[in-house]
């Protein structure tokens, strides 16, 4: 095996660890650029056949370009965009063998929503009876039968994302683009839809790319996410190792909340790592090889989650640091500490609230110790 | 806060839509006027539009106008419509600047510079004046409103919903008249609407363009006011000006139910989710 | 080495990107296009070019014609027999710039009268009931697509001596000779700001319309009394709609022919009307180029000025 994994694997579904898996869709120093502003910067990316796989990041970071040039609304500038082994250069957006779900869904207004499904079909000059029965197996995979005669405005927000999917999946493409599919949604029905996604892509067996900003919804329903920021990539990897190895402070701070303290390397023995971090009384110890040397500036990055906060200092002293709670925020499943523990560095640590007491333990300008593992953190170089 | 109408919001719109609408109404009331004075009420006569249906050169006249209106009309939507889709879909190219110059500035170009301008052209290229030429002037014009008109419909378009189209694999051409032409449809009658009126109302570019035969309507209307007012041409006008009304009305009846019926199919399928 | 794949690839890669939005874009830009140069920019050209010839008794009537068939040296017999004499004799014929002077003149006070009265109006509209505000709407675009010269014709039959507006004023008793208002200037006024009106409150309707009620709830909150708020809000805020309204009213009355002929009087001078009576009555069509260029001229600033304001317009709503 390459490299151990970092908690549970989500399915025994992992063909980007093995060196000869041919990839299903590849970006080669791909760059794309409009007018002085480079969107996408000579990227290059793998994706494999019946991946889940999410293009992360903020507006402007080059992720919709992505996959606008996948789908062939953009020409890349520079570099080759090759699906199932086809070199998409010049290959108008009516030709390939790539269906796109629309952030606005983009229904036709004026056509049913059985004519919204049927359109590609037709395109396609398929025999009538052959659309129908494609056009009822959609419906039914949306369950959408009984609004067949409808026009998109006759539906709800959740409906109308419904015909979009089953309108992009009508054609079975090779692979279908999703541009963040769910944006439009109330929170609830888009965490219910997530669900429903990733069922419906290990069903029908195909690969989904799905765009979006939302790491919450990156993290749900993606095998691997790729997490971009000015038009690069920065890290790809699964929704897990994205969470507990960020390889950056861009993506630890992207990706949900982290504590980042700067420190020096202090000491560097085997398997474990000594930081001295400014107004820290004891080094943090770290069960992690860095690549870089003695007295370099590393940044320690460490989940709210993983610090535990007591009255008592630990009874292994190893890593942990006093503090005195500077903010509570109670958000019912958790709640949010704030402690300070040096002039420039506030410590979070969320504690699950586990009892129904309404009265906390812990209050304001309480002195507490926090304390946490020593795999429980990572060093971060950049 | 103040959305009640105030006293001083009444009165001006009372004052100016009895401003806009007071002329027209006193044409109306004098084109059934049995006096021959216009000025002078008579007594309740239809007796003028009779006289009107028996002038013949007026008849022709409204035929001619009619034929003129329905061509460029036409044209100039086809062309408009295209113009539109430049001005809303082409981008930047070498050139753009003086193509949207060319298409505001007909909208308040002097008529008379217009029609002088076309004129010299035509003699220049040595056409035959007449129904044609007034057709081409026409449409230079209306062309212009028309793009106008069709391109703020593109605007408010959602691009991706032609995206969607190419992406299912429909060619470019197709999906202009599969998907975006059915989108802008009010758009583009609207803009062959007004190309057909404004046609129908021009005098000062047709009396430049015109030749030998082709005398439209706001001709003779003209050469008759010159003449003198007669309560015949309050007639004709009067006409004129019920058609347009009822046309304009009914359309904005028919939008306007489809859009009512559109925002409770809404309402209905968010109350049914 | 994957430096120069990655250039090598780039080579290749600009040609077909650029390529590919030619032939079908081209041909749709080129076919309106190719119809407003023809029939819109060339006759400008041709325009200017008659004005630098003679007036003479023939078929066109003007001297010297241009004839393909004699070549390169009949192009520049022709060129060297062109002459300013036309536009130096507007200079000299005092009528000419007073026309000119007095078209402005008359537009001005008319773009000025039309937004006193329009702005009252817009601003109601857009004040007024949501539920009303479609039925208002439609009540303005209504005569904007009737009969421009029927709309004209009407107001003779009003302001004649024997018209119903003096008919009126001498039953209340106001006056007890009848007006003289047809045929003078200021029947002219009325009849621009009468024919030019729904210009001004739509494009002004709009931007009122748009205005963010809350805004005015803020100054007022902040102490900003109704009519202070009206004039340091709701005024400058307008701005653009007032100027695109002024703008299409001044730009077309300055060349109009139809209000000045049939309200206006022997001494209403607009070049519109001038330049109609040159081409008809006198059939001078290089005097009547010449009027039509300088025209042209005055009303450029105008046009750019419009122009520029319409496209920051339409980029800001894009």
């Amino acid at each position: 095996m390459a490299k151990k994994p970092i908690g549970p694997v989500r399915r025994s579904f992992a063909p980007w660890e093995n060196p000869d898996a041919k990839p299903f869709i590849e970006f080669r120093n791909v760059t794309k650029r409009f007018g002085d502003f480079t969107a996408v910067d000579n990227l290059s990316l793998k994706i494999y056949e019946r991946e889940f796989f999410a293009l992360l990041g903020g507006s402007g970071c080059g992720k919709t370009t992505m996959m606008r040039m996948l789908a062939g609304f953009e020409e890349p500038n520079e570099g080759e965009i090759f699906l199932d082994g086809q070199n998409l250069r010049g290959v108008p957006p009516y030709r390939r063998p790539a269906n796109m779900m629309f952030q606005s869904y983009a229904l036709f207004p004026h056509m049913t929503v059985e004519g919204n499904v049927a359109f590609g079909l037709k395109q396609d000059r398929l025999p009538k009876g052959e659309i129908e029965a494609r056009v009822q197996e959609m419906l039914k995979l949306v369950k959408l039968e009984a609004f067949a005669k409808r026009k998109p405005h006759q539906l709800s927000g959740g409906q109308r994302q419904r015909v979009a999917l089953a309108r992009s999946l009508a054609k079975k493409p090779k692979v279908l683009l999703l541009d963040e599919p769910l944006g439009a949604l109330d929170r609830k029905l888009r965490e219910e839809t997530q669900f429903e996604l990733t069922d419906l892509q290990a069903e029908l067996g195909m690969t989904f790319l799905i765009v979006t900003h939302d790491q919450e919804e990156a993290m749900t329903v993606a095998d691997r996410i790729a997490v971009m920021d000015k038009g690069r990539i920065i890290q790809v990897a699964t929704p897990a190792e994205i969470y507990e190895v960020p390889n950056s402070r861009f993506v630890a701070d992207f990706i949900g909340s982290i504590n980042m303290i700067e420190a020096k390397v202090a000491t560097r023995n085997g398997e474990a790592t000594h930081l001295r971090a400014s107004g820290f009384d004891r080094e943090i110890v770290v069960d992690q090889q860095t690549e870089a040397s003695v007295g370099d500036t590393v940044w320690f990055a460490i989940r709210p989650e993983k610090v535990r906060l007591s009255f008592d200092a630990p009874a292994d002293g190893c890593n942990a640091v006093q503090g005195e709670i500077w903010d509570i925020g109670y958000l019912g499943d958790v709640s949010i500490f704030h402690a300070k523990a040096t002039e420039d560095v506030v410590l979070k640590s969320t504690v699950a609230n586990v009892t129904r007491t309404v009265e906390r333990p812990i209050s304001w300008d309480d002195r507490v110790w926090l304390s946490w593992d020593r795999d429980a953190g990572v060093i971060l170089t950049r | 806060m103040r959305k009640g109408p105030s006293w001083f919001n009444v009165t001006s719109l009372v004052l100016g839509f009895s401003f806009l609408y007071l002329p027209i109404v006193l044409l109306v009331i004098y084109s059934f006027n049995e006096s021959k004075l216009v000025t002078v009420w008579g007594g309740f006569s239809t007796k003028w539009y009779g006289e009107m249906l028996r002038n013949q050169q007026l008849l022709d006249a409204a035929w001619v106008t009619i034929r003129v209106a329905f061509a460029s009309a036409t044209i100039a939507t086809v062309l408009g419509t295209l113009a539109a889709l430049v001005l809303a879909r082409s981008g930047r190219f070498s050139g753009r600047t003086l193509f949207s110059g060319m298409i505001y500035a007909p909208l308040v170009m002097p008529e008379v510079i217009l029609g002088l301008s076309l004129l010299l052209l035509f003699v220049a290229i040595d056409q035959a004046r007449g129904f044609w030429t007034i057709i081409i002037a026409h449409t230079t014009f209306a062309m212009c409103y028309v793009a106008i008109v069709v391109q703020s419909r593109l605007a408010g378009f959602d691009r991706s919903v032609e995206e969607a189209a190419l992406d299912l694999g429909c060619p470019p051409v197709k999906t202009f008249f599969a998907i975006t032409l059915p989108i802008i449809l009010p758009g583009v009658i609207a803009g062959w609407m007004l190309a057909f009126t404004l046609s129908l109302d021009d005098l000062v570019i047709a009396s430049f363009t015109t030749g030998p035969g082709a005398t439209t309507l706001p001709m003779r209307i003209y050469s008759q006011v010159r003449l003198g007012v007669t309560p015949e041409i309050n007639a004709v006008c009067t006409l004129l000006v019920a058609f347009v009304t009822v046309g304009v009305i009914a359309t904005s009846i028919v939008t306007k139910r489809q859009e009512v019926q559109r925002q409770r199919d809404m309402r209905r399928a968010e109350a049914q989710a | 080495m994957t430096e120069t794949l990655a250039l090598g690839a780039a080579e290749e890669s600009k040609a077909p990107a650029k390529k590919r939005r030619s032939l079908g874009n081209w041909l749709l830009i080129a076919v309106p296009y190719a119809w407003l140069l023809f029939f819109f920019l060339v006759p400008f050209f041709i325009v200017f070019k008659i004005s630098l010839s003679e007036v003479a008794v023939a078929i066109p009537p003007y001297l010297p014609t241009f004839d393909l068939s004699e070549g390169w040296a009949g192009l520049r017999e022709n060129l060297s027999s062109f002459s300013f004499e036309n536009y130096l004799f507007l200079f000299e014929d005092d009528l000419y710039w007073k026309s000119y002077l007095s078209s402005v003149w008359i537009a001005a006070t008319s773009t000025l009268l039309t937004l006193l009265v329009g702005f009252p109006l817009a601003y109601g509209m857009a004040r007024a009931p949501k539920a009303w505000q479609p039925t208002l709407l439609m009540l303005v675009i209504l005569p904007f697509w009737t009969s421009f010269l029927i709309r004209v014709y009407a107001w003779i039959g009003i302001l004649k001596n024997e018209g119903l507006l003096n008919q009126l004023l001498l039953w209340l008793g106001v006056i007890d000779q009848p007006l003289t208002i047809l045929n003078t200037n200021a029947a002219v006024y009325v009849g621009i700001v009468y024919s030019y009106l729904p210009f001004l409150v739509l494009p002004l309707y709009a931007t009122l319309e748009k205005l963010d009620e809350s805004l005015l709830e803020a100054a007022s909150d902040l102490g900003c009394p109704p009519w202070r708020a009206f004039w340091s809000i709701t005024v400058p805020l307008s701005l653009p709609g007032v100027i695109a309204g002024c703008f299409l009213v001044f730009i077309p009355a300055v060349g109009e022919f139809v209000i000045p002929d049939l309200l206006g009087g022997s001494e209403t001078l607009m070049i519109g009307k001038t330049l109609w009576a040159e081409f008809f009555n006198n059939r001078d069509w290089p005097v009547s180029s010449a009027v039509a260029v300088i025209l042209l001229l005055i009303l450029v600033v105008p046009i750019v000025l419009f122009q520029n304001q319409q496209q920051r317009a339409q980029e800001k709503d894009a």
